[in-house]
């Protein structure tokens, strides 16, 4: 069973940026792209459980603050070492200005 | 090998022990950047890395046929030296900034550069992404960073001997045989996932086939020449980046979790900034290793407020760090804590590890 999650304002988040949101116990990211969609993955990096959502968002990828590794945030696919495990990701949709999470 | 108090080996009692007492992959000390700052600096451009990597192939690429065309005579030693450094010196920044992937925007070209710095600095690109990857994680912590370049009590015949890169090239070319005949030793495969591990083979293969063709050119010409161009360089052009590279950490303090105790910014002449792409920003680029090089003095320029005084030129800071490595020899749990200006924010106890600083003259 899971639910849409209310997670944050769309203008919380800058275009070609991301935030952390806090779940349930879990962590997770929430990138809005230069053309103004959203995605939602996992927020701690497949290598070493860091927080991705100090890293730097270009085009489509996530790049991690502590080693450089980076993902595709729409589809979680480990693009470069040294994170070699995909990185789960989370459908989201937009309602009234708000970015609603569904987590499994 | 004689018994030390500390075992660097990545699999040794204080590999465990820095697992124990949660130095191992912990939370470091940051300076307080806002976010929308850290977005500026962070992003990434080809124009710097373009240019800087035309000057130095480019400068290489003279200075070889200069070489060639004065070989053998006298006048061939001045173009070779400076060949050297760009070869055996200038690569290892490359390597590092390419293998963080943040010299270029465009990924191929970090790639490239990569790969050819890695080959002239005598580093499995593989192999070395990863070690590299855990000197980040666990800086200067015992047992578990593969880079600690003066341990304590420090070797400093091994540093002075790789001023002409004998130690690390002789390491490298039995680590390069090893992997050609398909062994991985048991600490590389301690931070090489296994999935990675046949990449580390086909690179060394492919390095020592153009080993074996320049030997086979060299005796070929009846001459040393090519081995001059190729592979030697690594040698004789060395001493630069183990000059700058002493002074990253050397001296200072072991399993903190705070990079303004353990690293060391020293302001450099322009030459020396371009062969070490601005590393001698070394506190900033750990504390914030996404920032490319070109744009660590603005980083710099930030948080400067939040960190030691930098070393004013490499002089100076052999001035301190030397005196430090010779009085390790004989006390090695001493080392130099680096004083805070009175507007940084004060070293928290929890970033100490356990080992409390002994202060001395030599600070
Ligand atoms: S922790 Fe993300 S790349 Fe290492």
């Amino acid at each position: 069973m899971s639910d849409w999650v209310d997670a944050c304002a769309i203008d919380d988040i800058e275009e070609e940026d991301l935030i952390r949101f806090d779940h349930g116990g879990r962590t997770f990211a929430i990138y809005r792209s230069a053309d103004d969609a959203f995605f939602c993955t996992d927020g701690l990096c497949t290598h070493e459980q860091v927080h991705l959502a100090d890293g730097l968002v270009m085009d489509h990828i996530i790049e991690c603050p502590k080693h450089n590794g980076q993902f595709d945030y729409r589809t979680g696919k480990a693009l470069r070492a040294p994170v070699c495990e995909d990185l789960a990701t989370h459908p989201v949709k937009v309602e009234n200005g708000r970015v609603l999470v569904r987590i499994g | 090998m004689k018994p030390t108090k500390r075992d660097y080996s990545l699999l040794g009692r204080d590999a465990a022990a820095a697992v124990e007492r949660g130095l191992a992959s912990a939370a470091w000390y940051h300076t307080d950047v806002p976010r929308k700052t850290m977005k500026e600096l962070m992003q990434r451009r080809d124009g710097p890395a373009m240019r800087d990597t035309a000057i130095w192939l480019g400068a290489m690429a003279v200075l070889a046929a200069g070489v060639i065309w004065l070989w053998p005579s006298a006048w061939a030693i001045p173009p070779l030296l400076a060949y050297g450094v760009l070869y055996g010196s200038a690569s290892d920044s490359r390597w590092h900034e390419c293998g963080h992937g943040t010299a270029f925007k465009t990924r191929w070209m970090n790639d490239v550069v990569y790969h050819i710095a890695s080959f002239m600095i005598m580093r499995n690109p593989v192999e070395w992404r990863w070690s590299h990857a855990r000197h980040h994680t666990d800086t200067i912590i015992v047992g578990r960073d593969p880079e600690i370049v003066a341990m304590r009590p420090p070797d400093l015949a091994r540093i002075l001997l790789n001023l002409f890169g004998i130690v690390d090239a002789w390491v490298a070319m039995k680590a390069m045989v090893l992997n050609v005949l398909g062994i991985l030793t048991e600490e590389e495969k301690s931070f090489i996932p296994e999935s990675e591990q046949p990449k580390v083979i086909r690179v060394a293969r492919v390095w020592l086939a153009i080993y074996a063709a320049t030997v086979a050119l060299a005796l070929l010409l009846g001459s040393i020449l090519p081995l001059m161009l190729v592979g030697l360089p690594r040698l004789y052009g060395a001493w630069h980046h183990v000059m700058t590279g002493v002074l990253q950490h050397a001296g200072l303090a072991e399993n903190v979790l705070d990079h303004r105790l353990n690293s060391r910014t020293v302001y450099m002449n322009p030459i020396s900034r371009f062969i070490y792409w601005n590393m001698n920003y070394h506190v900033e680029h750990h504390m914030f290793p996404m920032v490319p090089y070109h744009a660590l003095p603005q980083l710099h320029e930030l948080i400067r407020h939040d960190l030691p005084a930098a070393d004013t030129g490499i002089w100076q800071a052999y001035r301190a760090a030397w005196p430090a490595l010779k009085r390790q020899l004989r006390h090695e749990d001493w080392f130099i804590k680096r004083e805070l200006p009175a507007t940084a924010k004060p070293y928290r106890p929890e970033f100490y590890g356990d080992v409390e600083p002994v202060m001395g003259a030599a600070a």
